[in-house]
């Protein structure tokens, strides 16, 4: 085949052949996606959607303005490029393609966002689980238009107020497991309905004369509420904080909700990015094997994928973390290997994967894990070393940093595990949770900090308490625990 | 079913609202720094964009994390020389190795920076002088255009079309093409005549087939062609190029404080931003007096302090001199005077009698601004009774009172009134 085009120049007529050329190779990659929307937008435009976290709108809020002014110097400043692509979860998947991009930018981004996330955002269980892709943009809508009808109602500073609360609890405001879904309004009737029924059949006036027991309602224990401790502070709020109206418990929803629907980017960002990286690279190659794009564009392609893909040196200047493209890109591309070219060791530690079709595979993981999981499922011996892993052991008693394992013989699983841990939701937010609401008393809420291994909080923990006070409008109290002991003075906030 | 979106025509903005939600949030500081701006600035560089900084703990959004302390473990790549059970001694600072868990995040700065653009700028010194919204609008356009005639391009709207000059184009195009083939023709045509004369059929069926050809070119010479259409052409002029000199007067006599100074340097800043719409260019004396009179630059002026009497007369006679001297003609003279009142014996009377009879009738408004003090009885300056007076009768001379900032715009009312009308 001869190549689409040659050189850096795009128009619309070759984004669309691009498009068609990977949809064709994806789709015998057997990549499932969704229906796909691609928008040429402006640095400044790209801007803007940095500033709402990468949503096509959102409602009105400082902090945005604030996010905006300081990627805006940023990037005034040349302190940072703005990224190639957003992508949104939903459906249809909508990504964002700079105007700047040159023509082998876009079909690279095109790869990565329109197939490589897409794919994912479809096929990942937390996605399936917790986010409704066809129905976050009309969400947004709605939080937008509400909470401008709010503050012309209720003034800016009032619905500022709530906002900022409801931020300041934005990790506090998921839900991690399911809850029962609200029956509809006809199952409900049908149901009582029923129960109705029942009693009628069972029903004896004989019961009605038997003598009552001394049972006095007022010496029967309070019963603590909730029951169980709540780890969702924001729905305990919305549900039954006493003082809230109700476009400020609708306020409260519509933070909640948005944050529920990035709670899977945050658990996947490895798994999401490798995934995307790992597809853009195979489809471009194939590509390029086929005779559609020439030698210079996969010159070009491959100096932006190697950039994508480049972990520092933890002593590096340049050293950000752990890169997720680079580890992420890294777990496929090895798991592929696994696949098709095992040696012994790989038998010995992936012995139902190694030799397997690697489509299957790959297709599997994508689908099951976060990156917990993931990372303890698959990480090999081989990228350990590759990666030059090591763990170190900060422990408050000692006055040096251990050097806790490497990647040996005897450090990989521990390595491994650690990794793992480090990329767990309860490692990056802390364990705060409604535990009393003293409906009876002073109505005051207490939330309990389950503190591990000593590990305290910032002293941000105050203003959030004077935040949540704020929604709550009784008094607020913090307390720590650890190992069922309460550790320190709970940290006080009355009205 | 993929769909491709060209988004950038759409609007810039989507952040504006948000940005302005920011500015609101940090009035405080922004008005601050607007202030200290407006101490530092010189009146004609007084419009612009500035920067404004907010600590970072006052911007900070709080939320539950895990602070330093307790035990932990993180993994870091890129090791080369470490072995298990290896002893590090402790980085010094925050964040030790830096775990990508969210315990640093501080980038150094302790404060965060932003640009105010002109217009937020000016919006605020206006929201703090109280300016009603006509003259908002008429101090907030940067410059007014009128689109005149200019000769004529060769692309342009369809209703732009000048026909005459197409039709002259097209004219002149024929000529010159047709010119040169009408040469040709007659060349032919002579050497068909004598080839068929000398009877040389051959030659002379060539010959001919020759004119044939030049017919048919001079006919595809088409009566229009895309280059002959001309468009009438129109640019954007500013507007009238007329001139204007502003006297600034200031009393700088010990009782003028620096509150009441910054009260002058707004008052005068308002007349020099409505003077800027209205004319090209602008100059600005600046006189200062105690018991006598100087000219002075405008550094000077506003922060070099002078101690002595007040005689303001002196003031108003060096204004004329020097109006009398520079801009007697082709000039609309503005003057602004700015004082606390402390005039004493008969030098409220021969002030007022000298701007009546001599600067009134040689300028266009002149305004006067008394510098109360807030704590003190309100009780009338000589001054000001004088002057009470002369602007009973005249429309162009306008006085005013005023302790705080909110104040100083009623005295440009009028001004503003007649010259937006």
């Amino acid at each position: 085949m001869t190549p689409i085009s040659h050189g850096a120049d795009w128009d619309f007529e070759l984004l669309e052949r691009y498009d068609t050329a990977i949809a064709a190779v994806a789709a015998d990659f057997g990549l499932d996606t969704y229906p796909n929307q691609i928008e040429i937008i402006t640095s400044e435009q790209m801007l803007d959607a940095y500033a709402s976290s990468g949503l096509p709108l959102g409602y009105p809020h400082w902090s945005y303005g604030k996010e905006f002014i300081r990627n805006e110097q940023a990037y005034r400043r040349g302190m940072q490029g703005l990224a190639y692509e957003i992508v949104i979860n939903s459906d249809p998947c909508i990504a964002y393609l700079m105007e700047e991009n040159t023509m082998t930018t876009q079909a690279l981004v095109i790869a990565h966002a329109s197939y490589g996330h897409n794919s994912f955002f479809k096929g990942n269980h937390l996605f399936r689980q917790w986010t409704a892709a066809d129905a976050i943009l009309d969400y947004l809508v709605f939080a937008r238009r509400y909470v401008m009808e709010c503050e012309e109602r209720h003034g800016n500073d009032a619905v500022e107020e709530v906002i900022d609360a409801c931020h300041a609890l934005m990790m506090h405001g998921v839900d991690r497991y399911r809850r029962p879904a609200p029956q509809t309004l006809k199952a409900e009737t049908a149901r009582l309905a029923e129960r109705e029924a029942h009693r009628e059949r069972q029903f004896n006036d004989l019961w009605r004369t038997l003598p009552e027991r001394g049972a006095d309602p007022a010496s029967a224990p309070k019963k603590a509420f909730p029951a169980e401790p709540q780890e969702n502070i924001l729905y305990f709020v919305e549900k039954y904080s006493p003082k809230l109206e109700q476009w400020q418990r609708e306020l409260v929803r519509i933070v909640r909700k948005l944050s529920q629907y990035f709670y899977p980017q945050a658990q996947t960002k490895v798994m999401n990015e490798g995934w995307a990286t790992f597809w853009h690279y195979t489809i471009l190659n194939k590509l390029h094997e086929q005779g559609q794009v020439d030698d210079g564009f996969m010159l070009e392609f491959l100096k932006s994928h190697t950039n994508v893909v480049a972990q520092m040196p933890f002593d590096s200047q340049a050293y950000g973390g752990i890169n997720p493209y680079a580890l992420g890109f890294a777990m496929f591309s090895d798991l592929r290997r696994i696949c098709e070219r095992p040696d012994a060791e790989d038998r010995a530690w992936f012995p139902q994967i190694a030799g397997s079709d690697w489509q299957k595979t790959l297709d599997f993981a994508m689908r099951n894990f976060k990156d917990e999981s993931f990372i303890a499922q698959y990480l090999s011996p081989r990228l350990m070393r590759e990666f030059r892993l090591f763990a170190i052991a900060d422990y408050q008693d000692e006055n040096y940093l251990i050097v806790d394992s490497i990647h040996d013989e005897h450090g990989y699983r521990r390595l491994r595990k650690l990794l793992s841990q480090q990329h767990a939701q309860e490692m990056r937010v802390p364990d705060v949770q409604v535990a009393r609401y003293d409906r009876d008393g002073d109505r005051s809420l207490t939330l309990r900090h389950v503190r591990h291994r000593g590990r305290p909080l910032t002293e941000a923990a105050a203003a959030v308490v004077s935040h949540l006070q704020r929604l709550w409008g009784f008094p607020v109290r913090l307390e720590t625990w650890e190992n069922d002991a309460r550790v320190g003075e709970p940290l006080e906030c009355a009205a | 079913m993929h769909q491709l979106i060209d988004r950038r025509q759409n609007g810039r903005g989507k952040s504006a609202v948000n940005r302005e939600r920011f500015l609101r949030r940090y009035k405080t500081q922004v008005r601050d720094a607007v202030k200290r701006m407006v101490g530092e600035r010189r009146l004609a560089d007084m419009e612009q964009g500035g920067q404004v900084s907010v600590p970072k703990k006052d911007i900070a959004e709080p939320s539950f994390g895990f602070g330093s302390g307790g035990d932990r473990e993180f993994v870091l790549p890129g090791n080369r020389k470490y072995v298990t059970d290896d002893r590090i001694p402790r980085p010094d600072g925050a964040a030790g190795g830096g775990g990508n868990d969210g315990t640093g995040g501080g980038d150094g700065d302790d404060a965060f920076v932003f640009s105010l653009s002109r217009e937020e700028f000016m919006q605020i010194f206006f929201d703090d002088l109280e300016l009603p919204h006509l003259a908002r609008t008429e101090l907030g356009r940067t410059e007014r255009y009128k689109s005149v005639r200019a000769g004529y391009t060769r692309s342009g709207s369809p209703s732009n079309l000048s026909v005459i000059r197409t039709l002259t184009q097209s004219l002149g195009r024929r000529v010159a093409l047709r010119g040169s083939l009408a040469r040709d023709a007659a060349v032919a045509e002579a050497a068909f005549k004598t080839a068929s004369a000398v009877g040389h059929a051959e030659q002379a069926a060539a010959f001919d087939d020759e004119l044939r050809r030049i017919e048919r070119r001079r006919r595809g010479v088409p009566f229009l062609d895309d280059t002959d259409l001309r468009y009438r052409n129109r640019v954007e002029r500013p507007e009238p190029i007329a001139r204007a000199a502003m006297f600034c007067l200031m009393d700088v006599s010990a009782s003028m404080d620096e509150n009441k100074k910054d009260l002058a340097k707004r008052f005068f800043t308002l007349l020099y931003l409505f003077l800027t719409r209205k004319y090209r260019e602008v100059e600005l004396v600046f006189i200062r007096h105690t018991d006598d009179a100087e000219e002075v630059d405008e550094e000077t002026f506003f922060h070099d302090p002078r101690s002595g009497g007040t005689v303001v007369y002196s003031a108003l006679e060096l204004a004329d001199k020097i109006r009398t001297a520079r801009y007697a003609t082709g000039w609309n003279v503005y003057a602004a005077q700015a004082s606390d009142g402390d005039a004493f014996g008969a030098d409220p009377a021969r002030s007022a009698r000298f701007l009546r009879e001599k600067l009134l009738p040689a300028t266009r408004y002149c305004t006067y601004l008394e510098l109360a003090d807030p704590s003190g009885f309100s009780q009338q300056s000589s001054l000001w009774t004088e002057y009470a007076r002369v602007a009973e009768g005249h429309d162009n001379f306008a006085i005013r009172r005023a302790t705080s900032r909110d104040q100083i715009y009623p005295v440009f009312r009028e001004l503003f009134r007649k010259e937006s009308q």
